[in-house]
């Protein structure tokens, strides 16, 4: 019998095997919307986000629109209010 | 028998659909059977719903592959052809989408409801679950069942503001649903 | 009473049916753990106390082997119960789980079918429930919704008869009947409490007043008694769940067939066995084929303990093969289980028969339209001496 699996027991190696990932961007319906000369760079935003979306960009967070879900909670925790949750733009 | 698939992400109330529509089915003295197939729990999985209507019992209990009507709750799922795997030639599809279909997605569907069906539902509900909305639609394109017993199946899922307010969604998706032969 | 009973036409899941199906039993005691794919019961079980339709003392447990352990209490004090689980919950509560039927407890208990991990799942497949087939318990397998409820309230019937004093599951596919939604028929509760025995306080019980002693230590013989008792209970079971299906057709029109259903095998040359909703698609399947001319029936079996070997009997004898179709793997013998207690029933009547088996189903594989109907065409073959394979994974191969 022929198998798509490798080890007798349920194990994969993460390094030879594609794992399966989603882009959840594509569920998104607002986006946040980062105003920079505000952002002061304390990493809350990044800290919070479910899906560990945002990057550290030197001078600012922004997040990854590729796995951004437009939850929200970055625009809720920024405490100079730099981020703004808009549905212009995707 | 008439076998329908939907498709959604979760928290779209695709389940919720097929759900509305089972009540809606045997409120018409008609047997429907509608279960969903997901993977993990979680908002944004992929998810799929199938139900099933006769005017007698129903006796299959699995996955539907050879559709008559599709129903897409995201537009994100016309580019994506596995969802149209199996639909029947004199297919029908009903869809979401915010932008005006020219052709017809798929080979066999040949009649299409389409409705900008998250547009109404962020008017009327304030969020973006399409799927009463898409019901409404489905009851124009099919004419498998009537607005005003989807307005009755309602009543077994909401109360309230939130009833009022997919009623009038449902009711949008019926009247504004685009139906096209190709 | 003559006429049938007519109730109320609802949409519901497998899951709703049970809850509408306790509520109408009027336990006294419920306790349940959420686990998927049975969390809805625990749901709807807690909406119905909050609005005052379930009367029960509703306990909220931290864990499967509470709850079993608190029904163990509720039921040994002369109490009706409930619980609900499925897969790694019964496995959690094992422990009290084999104690409940040994203290020949009439609890009900409803149970979703679910795969064991690992690997990792919570999908659907008969591995947890079958596993169990030695602890004790009656097995009751349904395969629609209104089966579910039907069952339910048939279950305190049967496992409140002073004969029988055994703890029944009423068992259902995860998500292919515990989530599936359809058209259900719900009995009014006055006609359910009509069927249903009246409460009344066992002779043995924890009771204050009238002071006994449960489950003492007991060595060899006395202790070899009560397991042969618990044997002749399982013994009076086959005869009662075939009275009990008949006297529930008196009284709301609907009918099982009791131990095992049957559908057009009198006139089969092949027979599949099937347990569940896949048993359910089959019947659409077995029309298909005996359009194309095939003599083929199938048998569900809806009491999987006790093993209705009789009944059985009666439906397989004259057949040339019989295909048994397991959601489950029984390793060691690496067979499905439903097939070895089918080749034990052979054996054991002297039948020599082609007796073929299809694993298939785990972890909430679909049994398609198109699994059934190889393994009908493999039982043909088997049944006409051809070549083939003891044991197919659908899945597999």
């Amino acid at each position: 019998m022929e198998f798509q699996t490798v080890y007798p027991g349920p194990w994969v190696d993460i390094d030879k095997s594609e794992l399966l990932t989603n882009n959840v961007g594509e569920w998104r319906y607002r986006s946040p919307e980062l105003e920079k000369s505000k952002c002061s760079h304390c990493g809350q935003c990044y800290l919070y986000c479910p899906t560990g979306c945002i990057e550290d960009k030197d001078t600012y967070f922004d997040a990854n629109l590729a796995f951004c879900k437009g939850c929200g909670v970055c625009a809720k925790v920024c405490p100079v209010e730099a981020i703004r949750m808009t549905t212009g733009g995707k | 028998m008439k076998e329908i698939r939907l498709h959604g992400r979760g928290g779209q109330g695709v389940v919720m659909a097929s759900e509305i529509l089972a009540v809606a089915f045997v409120a018409e003295g008609k047997y429907a059977t509608a279960f969903p197939s997901f993977g993990t729990e979680r908002r944004g999985a992929p998810v799929k719903a199938f139900l099933r209507t006769d005017d007698k019992p129903i006796r299959e209990i699995t996955q539907i592959y050879d559709p008559d009507c599709l129903l897409l709750a995201d537009p994100f799922f016309q580019n994506v052809a596995e969802v149209f795997d199996g639909l029947k030639p004199e297919g029908i599809l009903v869809m979401n989408s915010q932008v005006p279909v020219e052709r017809s997605p798929h080979k066999n569907a040949k009649l299409l409801g389409v409705v900008d069906a998250t547009s109404i539902a962020l008017q009327e509900i304030k969020r973006p679950s399409t799927n009463t909305c898409l019901v409404g639609a489905f009851a124009a394109t099919t004419k498998w069942l009537s607005l005003d017993t989807i307005e009755l199946a309602l009543k077994e899922f909401f109360n309230g503001k939130a009833l009022e307010g997919n009623i009038r969604c449902a009711r949008r998706g019926f009247e504004e649903a685009k139906i096209i032969k190709f | 009473m003559g006429a049938i009973a007519e109730g109320e036409i609802k949409v519901l899941s497998g899951n709703q049916s049970t809850a509408e199906a306790v509520v109408l039993c009027q336990p006294d005691v419920v306790a349940a753990y959420p686990i998927t794919p049975q969390s809805e019961v625990v749901e709807e079980l807690s909406k119905f106390h909050a609005e005052g339709a379930l009367q029960a003392e509703l306990v909220e447990v931290e864990s499967e082997h509470s709850a079993m352990s608190v029904l163990i209490g509720a039921s040994s004090s002369g109490g009706r119960t409930f619980s609900a689980t499925s897969s790694h919950g019964l496995l959690y509560m094992f422990e009290a789980y084999f104690y409940a039927s040994t203290l020949r407890l009439p609890i009900v208990m409803a149970h979703v079918c679910r795969e064991l991990a690992a690997p990792n799942t919570v999908l659907c497949s008969q591995q947890d429930i079958l596993t169990m087939r030695d602890a004790g318990w009656i097995q009751i397998h349904c395969a629609s919704c209104q089966e579910i409820l039907d069952s339910i309230i048939m279950a305190y019937r049967l496992a409140e008869d002073p004969s029988i004093l055994l703890p029944v599951n009423i068992c259902y596919d995860g998500h292919y009947l515990s989530h599936l939604s359809a058209r259900v028929e719900v009995p009014n509760q006055a006609d359910v409490l009509t069927f249903l025995p009246q409460k009344k306080l066992r002779e043995c019980r924890l009771d204050p007043d009238k002071p006994m002693m449960q489950a003492p230590f007991l060595g060899g013989k006395l202790f070899t008694e009560y397991r042969y008792k618990h044997c002749s209970a399982m013994q009076n079971a086959l005869q009662k769940i075939d009275y009990i299906d008949g006297e529930f057709q008196k009284s709301f029109g609907r009918s099982y067939g009791g131990l095992i259903e049957e559908y057009r095998t009198e006139d089969a040359e092949i027979v599949l066995v099937a347990l569940g909703s896949a048993a359910s698609t089959a019947k659409a399947v077995i029309d298909v084929k005996r359009n194309e001319g095939m003599k083929v029936g199938l048998i569900r079996i809806r009491s999987f303990r006790p093993f209705p070997s009789d009944r059985l009997e009666k439906a397989i004898r004259g057949k040339k093969a019989i295909g048994v179709i397991d959601r489950d793997v029984c390793f060691g013998w690496n067979t499905g289980i439903v097939f070895l207690e089918l080749r034990a029933l052979l054996t054991r009547l002297g039948i020599s028969m082609p007796l073929v088996n299809f694993i298939a189903g785990l972890s909430g594989a679909d049994i398609t339209v198109n699994h059934i109907g190889r393994a009908i065409d493999t039982t043909q073959k088997a049944a006409l001496n051809k070549p083939h394979q003891e044991v197919t994974w659908l899945d597999l191969e």
